[in-house]
């Protein structure tokens, strides 16, 4: 694919807010649609480039929206025998760093108990992780508020000493702020997709045995995937915290997750735009639909659409549209194997 | 001179079925062994295990006066003990070219401390260039430039097998292990490959390969090790290997009288069964 098509879609993600002018319920949607679709980008990263279906990945988005929240808000929390833990709130931007900081961690820990076994196990351990951490949320009421949702979450303050401190309250504010984010995630998955580390993730989606016998580590190559995966997420968790200063247990929703999954399937996985396009295909179709049929019919069509996406383009939008661009049948070349009867 | 491998009195049982019992021989360095034996001898088997695809039940490989104990796929690579695959020999998705640069995994001068830090601040670019022109070198060496940007699992057979040379000869080996090579390659195929295990050795690497393919077992190999039901029958050069009897009624006779024979011989009930699984 080229690489002035990433640039002019920035470009023109840049200049939309200007295109579309001050309607709040716009940037709204396309500010929780950005969120998605960083946790998309990260998806994407396990599932498209290492093969690996995490279906609890909202647990590691969850985790960021919390520990950014907690970090900002402060707590006070009761161990047990006598042990308190109080915490003074600290600036959002922290709360960010943490969060990604501590979703990485999360992703380590998913990845060193379940890459030893792989492809289901790590879909159910992954998937239980997710209803672990949101039964945490709702039950430990003590730090996180349980159903009762932790409200007046601050913005993010960005500043450095001597020049001045923004605090990001508008919607405009926080769409460039998501952007920022979103791109410098497009970045780090593309750089590491080109580099040794990405050739060792193809390796061993598309042959194990062979990859391990070129010498690649397969646990410690899933595990650092697994790791900077959950961390993206962590961090689009946590802006989704301070853009809408108030989560409740409902962000380990599953539905989320399939949203991405989505999002990453239809885009085309295991492609750098494809998330991308998923993204803002998935997230803004609801928007695009609403002024002209009901809500029942909108998520009809939702599917319909999905359907039709990976009827026409299975391999999902961004490889479908660059085969179509090459002018050759998407079909793949037939694999030549040996004759039965020279083989044995 | 120390031998490069020895296989020490390795065995390996699935549940009662013996692949191969009590495995003893040595590979000395810059030699070309080949492992042969009739289907189901245990000659694969005796493979996974040289490369941890297997643990052994009994008994321990050491390459270069390391044992091989508990040591991972990757692990055993990285020691400088290579192997090629019968059937998948490619990575089926990515180009020849790429393939060959995922094969140069461990390699590109001394490692960087931090190479993700490296990729993802873009200061892997003098690295990644050397890379790219060993693995351009690679191809050549193999014979397969006019295929680099080519789908390697469009390519044909044959070409699949080159392709998956490179990528071992990528790890820079100090020994191959070569799993059937030539199966499925005609006549002047073989040839040309056995021209290349030659010049395998010349590069100071020691070869052992599994073949089927007498003609070429008997014309490229210094020695040659015979395994039946698992266990070793016969041990030598080409021409003494042609005229043994037991390799001659282990390929041969394999008739009832072999089979009983070889059932004596183990004398076990369990390692009957194996017989049976192996005719079967």
């Amino acid at each position: 694919m080229s690489r002035l098509l990433p640039l002019a879609l920035l470009a023109a993600l840049v200049a939309l807010p200007l295109a579309l002018g001050p309607s709040p319920y716009l940037l709204n949607a396309l500010i929780v649609t950005g969120i998605l679709t960083i946790g998309a980008l990260s998806l994407n990263l396990l599932l498209g480039f290492t093969g690996q279906l995490s279906l609890g990945h909202i647990a590691f988005f969850g985790i960021g929206a919390y520990v950014s929240a907690l970090t900002s808000l402060g707590f006070e929390v009761d161990l047990g025998f006598g042990y308190r833990i109080v915490h003074e709130p600290w600036p959002a931007a922290v709360g960010f760093g943490l969060a990604t900081l501590a979703a990485g961690a999360c992703g380590w820990l998913i990845g060193r108990l379940s890459f030893r076994v792989r492809g289901a196990y790590f879909v159910i351990v992954t998937i239980s992780f997710a209803e672990v951490v949101r039964l945490v949320a709702l039950n430990w009421v003590e730090l996180t508020q349980g159903p009762l949702a932790l409200t007046g979450i601050p913005a993010i303050t960005l500043g450095l000493p001597g020049i001045g401190t923004w605090t990001l309250r508008t919607k405009l504010q926080n769409y460039y702020l998501v952007l920022a984010v979103g791109t410098l995630c497009w970045l780090v998955v593309a750089r590491l997709v080109g580099s040794r580390f990405g050739r060792a993730m193809r390796g061993l989606k598309e042959n194990e045995s062979l990859a391990l016998s070129v010498g690649i580590n397969a646990t410690r190559t899933l595990t650092v995937a697994a790791v900077i995966s959950a961390a993206m997420a962590g961090a689009a968790g946590s802006l989704y915290a301070h853009y809408l200063r108030i989560i409740d247990p409902d962000v380990f929703a599953f539905t989320t997750t399939v949203s991405m999954v989505i999002m990453v399937v239809a885009g085309g996985k295991g492609t750098l735009m494809g998330p991308v396009v998923g993204g803002l295909i998935f997230g803004l179709l609801p928007v695009a639909l609403r002024p002209v049929m009901a809500p029942e019919a909108q998520w009809i069509v939702y599917g319909l659409v999905l359907i039709v996406i990976l009827f026409v383009m299975p391999r999902g939008i961004v490889p479908g549209l660059a085969d179509l661009v090459r002018r050759r049948p998407a079909r793949p070349a037939p694999v030549l194997e040996p004759s039965p009867v020279v083989q044995r | 001179m120390s031998p490069i491998l020895s296989v020490d009195h390795a065995g390996v049982r699935f549940g009662g079925l013996v692949a191969i019992a009590d495995l003893h021989f040595d590979v000395q360095p810059g030699e070309i062994v080949s492992l042969i034996g009739p289907n189901g001898a245990g000659k694969t088997t005796a493979f996974n295990v040289m490369t941890g695809f297997l643990k052994p039940s009994q008994g321990e490989v050491r390459f270069r006066g390391t044992s091989l104990k508990g040591l991972q796929p990757h692990e055993i690579t990285r020691l400088g003990l290579a192997r090629t695959f019968q059937r998948t020999s490619v990575f089926a998705d990515d180009t020849v070219f790429d393939n060959v640069m995922i094969g140069l995994h461990r390699q590109g001068g001394r490692m960087s401390r931090a190479p993700l830090l490296d990729a993802l601040l873009g200061r892997a670019g003098a690295s990644e260039r050397a890379l790219r022109e060993r693995a351009a070198a690679l191809i050549d060496w193999v014979g397969l430039s006019a295929r680099a940007q080519e789908r390697a699992g469009a390519l044909a057979y044959g070409e699949q097998r080159l392709v998956g040379v490179a990528l071992a000869l990528a790890t820079e080996p100090a020994m191959l292990l070569l799993d059937e090579p030539v199966s499925g390659m005609n006549a002047s195929e073989t040839r040309v490959f056995v021209r290349l295990i030659r010049q395998i050795r010349e590069r100071g690497i020691t070869v052992l390969l599994v073949e089927h393919d007498m003609p070429m077992v008997m014309e490229v190999s210094d020695r040659i090790v015979v395994l039946n039901y698992g266990r070793l029958i016969a041990e030598g050069p080409p021409a003494a290997i042609r005229s043994d009897p037991a390799v001659i009624e282990a390929y041969l006779g394999q008739g009832s009288a072999a089979r009983r024979a070889a059932a004596e011989a183990q004398g076990c009930e369990a390692q009957g069964s194996v017989s049976e699984a192996a005719h079967a």
